[in-house]
């Protein structure tokens, strides 16, 4: 199992050699981009925003719950709710998401594209067909997560509010207030670190296992899976690794 | 000319390709043809480079695909086009698109410059009026045909077709051999097909070679096959339905 998994680790840094090859032609590479740019990106955005609006609502009620004591002030709730939702939950909770949704997508349509030949044809065309299929889409989600990141920072703090007001937990004073009060900008910076490396194994891990199925349908669906749990599993590992390097 | 020498491959324990020495005739429709199982498709994939063979040497002209920088490579690469067995052609983009890909990435062609060498392929193929469909809009046969044209759009030396008449009605397959025979002819290339089909191999087999067990039994003309001797082609001649066809009718009259 040990030596299977370094194998594993071996063939991924192989592909990864492959996808960074130099482009034959940038401007091919860029429509590429844009493409994944509205694919990956655009496209999860609502989602992403609908997800973060509803995460804050429920931190801000569980951790009214657990301040409940009348000596605590009001607006700690809100300084809870602004760092486990910069620090924890917009970063890592929507990129776990994201590498569902995203990775499936990614897993499945190159899984498909490798059993209906279309990556041999690339191939005996000269085009590099690692590099042409998955190098836009890593460079698309990960320039494009940082926008993914504000956006559920924003849905996240936007959801918390309205939850405090609406259930009467604490005023929009209150929960402002709290916001503001002692903020270090640099966790921005940290979450944006986390989120990028994860963007890159949203998009790469996916690829991966898309780009080397082999057999039918069968085999692009259960590569698919395989894909989503890598990924999910590189994510838990690395953000504890970032983690533990950045914030101790 | 494409020379391949004491060609090896091996999966496992299973030994698909046994030391194939064969030259393939420029300028012509060369046939690689044997039942299903015996090395004609990973012969034709370790032709083009997709599968490494364990021995043996592929030379384009002289040129050793296997032995060139990746650059070198790429430049040989481009003077090959292949018809794929489904087709291969990239569904989420429309049928001009899929012709223009080569022309995008190693062209410096103006726009209109490629949208003019689009319609004339297409116009050769005789599916002009498809440019703006997706190939999932098309038919079997109509997806073959923007297949020849997106291999053909680079004017290339060679031409490598993997079974062309799989899954197509026998009228269809007869147009789309009578096609690839012609632009062999008009453009001079190196045709390579992979079939099983008899009816390719007396029409357009201008060069056969007969695989048996990963090793070369025959080769010969389409004139030489139905006269041969040889124990392995009499079998492969009188097992395909075509010749059964033919036996049924004579013993019928």
């Amino acid at each position: 199992m040990i030596y299977r998994f370094f194998a594993e680790l071996g063939a991924y840094w192989l592909f990864l050699r492959q996808v960074f090859r130099r482009p034959e032609r940038f401007a091919e590479y860029r429509k590429a981009f844009w493409r994944d740019v509205d694919a990956l990106g655009v496209k999860t955005l609502p989602l992403v925003a609908i997800i973060s609006l509803f995460m804050g609502a429920v931190v801000t009620i569980q951790t009214a719950l657990n301040l409940d004591d009348p000596l605590i002030p009001r607006y700690y709730i809100a300084i809870a709710v602004r760092e486990s939702i910069l620090l924890e939950f917009a970063p890592t909770i929507v990129s776990l998401i994201l590498a569902g949704i995203v990775g499936s997508n990614i897993s499945g349509s190159i899984g498909n594209m490798r059993i209906t030949e279309q990556i041999d044809a690339l191939e005996v065309m000269g085009i590099n067909p690692a590099g042409f299929l998955v190098l836009p889409k890593i460079v698309a989600n990960v320039l494009f997560s940082p926008i993914l990141l504000i956006f559920s920072m924003a849905g996240g703090l936007v959801g918390g509010y309205l939850a405090g007001w609406w259930l009467g937990l604490l005023s929009p004073g209150e929960y402002l207030l709290g916001l503001r009060l002692e903020f270090q900008p640099f966790y921005i910076a940290y979450s944006v670190f986390k989120m990028t490396v994860f963007a890159f194994f949203i998009a790469s891990v996916p690829s991966f296992f898309g780009y080397r199925v082999k057999g039918g349908p069968l085999e692009v669906g259960h590569a698919s899976t395989q894909a989503v749990i890598a990924t999910i599993l590189a994510i838990i590992l690395f953000n504890y690794i970032l983690t533990n390097l950045i914030l101790q | 000319m494409i020379s391949v020498r004491n060609l090896h491959k091996s999966f496992g324990d299973q030994h698909v390709l046994r030391g194939i020495d064969v030259d393939l005739k420029p300028g012509k429709c060369n046939l690689i043809i044997g039942l299903s199982g015996s090395g004609k498709t990973v012969m034709l994939k370790s032709i083009l480079g997709l599968i490494q063979p364990d021995e043996g040497t592929i030379l384009y002209d002289g040129r050793n695909l296997r032995q060139m920088e990746h650059s070198d490579a790429r430049k040989v690469r481009q003077e090959m086009g292949m018809v794929f067995q489904g087709s291969a052609l990239f569904t989420s983009q429309s049928i001009e698109e899929n012709v223009r890909l080569p022309l995008d990435f190693f062209t410096s062609m103006s726009a209109a410059e490629k949208k003019e060498r689009v319609r004339f392929c297409l116009e050769r193929v005789r599916i002009e009026n498809a440019a703006h469909k997706y190939p999932a809009e098309l038919s079997g046969g109509m997806q073959k045909r923007v297949a020849i044209a997106r291999a053909i759009v680079l004017n290339p030396k060679y031409l490598f077709c993997d079974e062309p008449n799989s899954g197509l009605d026998p009228e269809t397959s007869l147009v789309i051999d009578a096609l690839i025979q012609d632009i062999t002819h008009e453009y001079g290339m190196t045709t390579v097909i992979n079939t099983h089909d008899m009816n390719s191999v007396l029409e357009i087999g201008e060069h056969v070679l007969l695989l048996k067990g990963g090793e070369k039994v025959w080769e010969g003309t389409n004139d030489e096959i139905l006269e041969a001797e040889n124990p392995a082609v009499v079998d492969y001649v009188f097992r395909s339905n075509l010749m059964k066809r033919v036996r049924t009718a004579l013993s019928g009259q």
